[in-house]
């Protein structure tokens, strides 16, 4: 089948490419012309008006918690894919909290399967220990041989010191990253960040120094151990700090940032709605503008959504119980288009890097390419369309968003990747 | 003269009128409290729940009885542990109590917000009888109350919160209420029972029991919370009585006429010694009193606002 984008931007700063204005010709889920298309060429073709939209390599969320295998009813490998092609994106990594957790080459094998038909790519992160527990280190070459793209304990950090070290040594011998869910465990438990807030609140509080002690271990570890360490959902000052220092000393360290954490501060924990409950918590506006220097500055190398669904019943619970997280996949690139290139804090081609080009470079994935011949793998980008979020029209399983009825500027058309187009709402092979 | 609001969730924000209105109402309240008939017919016709989630022996027969003397229809509906482990969520066990045509909620629940969050399912007025670590406004207002009673005013006065203010509920209520009533309010104790943010509050923290002695025309000793966590903030029972503490020789040595609250049950000889407890100075019994009469006042506004 073919397929014209007509009149659109194309953007790949990892090839240099920023051209306006020209048309793509997609025949066999390849490229099959860029530039200017005779009529010849559009004949039988399926043709979308995109007046003035931006071509980009697809767009990639380095952090998606999907629930299978273990909790099928908030969402399932499916579902998470059908919400990340939503929200704009050809490809995620799947965090490892699942049960059982992705410790074995058979639950890699698992998800591998259930994604295997769907247009967007599904590459998990193993576990870093057996079973997340800090004990011994996982089977990592299994399951790097499986199609894990990275290491991690998430949601919570590596236990114990030695234990970081050896899975750092050990995943060396693959240039993978260890991703880190940076808390102390003796300083978490709380509910939200220690603040004035948390005192006029009356909630247990987490003080951001227990996100700030792992940062700061990590890199040291990173830099005794020479290997990569990648500080997920980064959301303290501090911590930011940390880590432009190390990137400077040539420590191997790179960062992710969730749009809630440059978004809202723990002023929004004062409504006691569950849907603002996120591990690491919302933290402060002094937080925020380092994270926005940081995205500037390039100390954070990515956005990441932290998609983590949970089940109505679950999150209207009393706060205290509630759990942490929230989704992200479908409300991201309008809260990062709305608050960083709108607000001119990121260039559309900074933006482009932060959402497309970073995370794969950070497990060692191809970054697509737009130029004749390539697979297609590409996010059709609305910059400028004003929306409201409306949960009820989100393709993921849960719908745990403190976003509901916000406005934002910019969001994803529609993306192709693997001979599939996703755009208004349904999917079609081409 | 009536409320700003429908309900009490706790004393941030209320306004100086309305703390007046319930301080003087709880007056008329006091009064019929020391008749032989103790009864007024003012709430006849309303349905009173008391929804507790954590055990409570003085707040929730302080409310009962509040809503008894009110002529109130009164029921008790205790749940032992929390919502997660008993199956029912909040959320239906609110909704059920609503579809049983209730008038008020009182609620004492172990986390905070959940009156808030019953505001929202229910139509009903919701009294906060302390919500987590966050507020316990009618224990608040009590004190003040009792404040009010003895020195005849709030305005000027300095009152010092002593003891684990950062695990207490009844901290916040009373820097609230004091504020907005005119006072000066200070906490006093070791500093990691003191939210680190407190200062923004306006509310001076000092460390030294003789200095808040001293300074102060009231101190209102709170709880050291033995079955909670806070065991975990302070090294021993003994160092903290020796140190914050308050006994008879530590009053004599700064030889003060001192106001001494505290909001039970007491930990007799920790955080305040029998000697003092049942002293003359104290206050503590008339207290418990006062907090009949106080939530009676709460309960007429609010039952009789619409």
């Amino acid at each position: 089948m073919k397929v014209v984008l007509k009149n659109v931007n194309v953007l790949n700063p990892h090839q240099n490419v920023y051209e306006k204005n020209l048309s793509i010709l997609i025949e066999d889920g390849r490229f099959k012309n860029i530039g200017e298309l005779s009529n010849a060429e559009m004949k039988d073709a399926k043709v979308f008006e995109l007046d003035g939209k931006y071509i980009v390599p697809g767009f990639f969320d380095m952090h998606v918690h999907l629930r299978e295998p273990g909790r099928e009813d908030e969402e399932t490998v499916v579902t998470g894919c059908n919400s990340a092609a939503n929200g704009g994106f050809t490809g995620i990594a799947c965090m490892p909290n699942t049960d059982p957790a992705i410790d074995s080459a058979e639950v890699v094998v698992l998800i591998k399967k259930q994604s295997a038909n769907h247009l967007v790519d599904v590459y998990p992160v193993g576990a870093a220990t057996v079973g997340r527990k800090g004990e011994v280190i996982s089977p990592m070459a299994e399951l790097k041989d499986a199609g894990v793209v990275g290491f991690s304990d998430d949601g919570i950090a590596i236990k114990t010191a030695s234990i970081l070290k050896r899975s750092l040594e050990y995943a060396k011998m693959f240039d993978l990253p260890i991703i880190e869910h940076c808390e102390d465990e003796s300083l978490a438990g709380g509910a939200m960040n220690e603040s004035i807030n948390s005192t006029l609140l009356g909630l247990p509080p987490i003080p951001s120094v227990a996100e700030d002690l792992i940062v700061m271990r990590d890199i040291l570890m990173a830099e005794y151990t020479n290997a990569k360490v990648h500080i997920a959902h980064i959301s303290s000052k501090k911590s930011v700090e940390m880590v432009r220092d190390a990137k400077k000393k040539g420590i191997k360290v790179t960062a992710e940032v969730a749009p809630h954490h440059f978004t809202l501060t723990d002023d929004a924990v004062k409504t006691y709605d569950p849907n603002v409950k996120m591990n690491p918590p919302l933290r402060t506006k002094a937080d925020i503008e380092e994270i926005i220097k940081g995205l500037k500055d390039g100390t954070i190398d990515c956005i990441a959504s932290d998609h983590a669904p949970h089940s109505l019943e679950e999150k209207e619970m009393e706060f205290e119980y509630a759990p942490n997280g929230i989704i992200g996949l479908e409300t991201q690139i309008g809260l990062a288009f709305t608050e960083l290139y709108h607000k001119k804090v990121l260039s559309l081609e900074q933006m482009v890097e932060k959402f497309a080009i970073n995370p794969r470079k950070i497990l060692n994935l191809p970054i697509p390419e737009i130029k004749q011949g390539e697979v297609v793998n590409l996010t059709i980008l609305d910059v400028d369309a004003v929306w409201t979020v409306d949960k009820k029209k989100f393709l993921s399983k849960s719908s745990n968003s403190p976003f509901d009825k916000r406005l934002l500027t910019g969001k994803s058309v529609g993306v192709i990747n693997k001979g599939m187009m996703f755009i208004d709402g349904s999917f079609t092979k081409i | 003269m009536s409320l700003s609001s429908r309900h009490l969730l706790g004393l941030k924000d209320v306004p100086k009128e309305d703390i007046q209105l319930i301080l003087d109402t709880a007056t008329t309240f006091r009064e019929i409290l020391e008749r032989p008939i103790k009864k007024v017919p003012t709430l006849q016709g309303k349905t009173v729940v008391n929804l507790f989630y954590e055990s409570s022996t003085r707040t929730r027969i302080s409310f009962e009885l509040a809503e008894k003397r009110l002529s109130a229809d009164s029921v008790n509906f205790a749940v032992s542990g929390s919502s997660v482990s008993k199956g029912e969520t909040l959320k239906d066990t609110v909704r059920n109590i609503e579809a049983m045509k209730v008038d008020m909620i009182v609620v004492r629940h172990a986390c905070a917000g959940v009156p808030l969050m019953l505001t929202k399912l229910s139509n009903s007025n919701v009294i906060n009888a302390g919500d987590g670590i966050h507020e316990h406004p009618t224990q608040g207002l009590l004190d003040m109350y009792s404040i009010r009673e003895k020195l005849g005013k709030l305005e000027g006065l300095k009152v010092c919160i002593v003891g684990d203010v950062a695990h207490s509920r009844v901290a916040l209520s009373n820097i609230y209420g004091l504020k907005t009533m005119g006072a000066k309010v200070s906490v006093c104790g070791p500093s990691t029972m003191i939210p680190k943010f407190l200062d923004e509050l306006g509310v001076d923290v000092i460390h030294n029991i003789d200095e808040a002695i001293q300074e102060n025309d009231v101190l209102n000793v709170l709880r050291i919370q033995l079955e909670r966590k806070a065991r975990e903030y302070f090294p021993s029972i003994r160092e903290y009585s020796k140190y914050f503490g308050i006994d008879r020789e530590r009053l004599e040595k700064n030889s003060k006429d001192i106001l001494i609250l505290h909001p039970g049950p007491i930990n007799r000889g920790v955080e305040i010694s029998s000697e003092v407890a049942d002293g003359s100075s104290q206050i503590i019994l008339q207290q418990v009193t006062n907090g009949v009469a106080v939530r009676m006042a709460v309960l007429y506004l609010l039952g009789t606002l619409n």
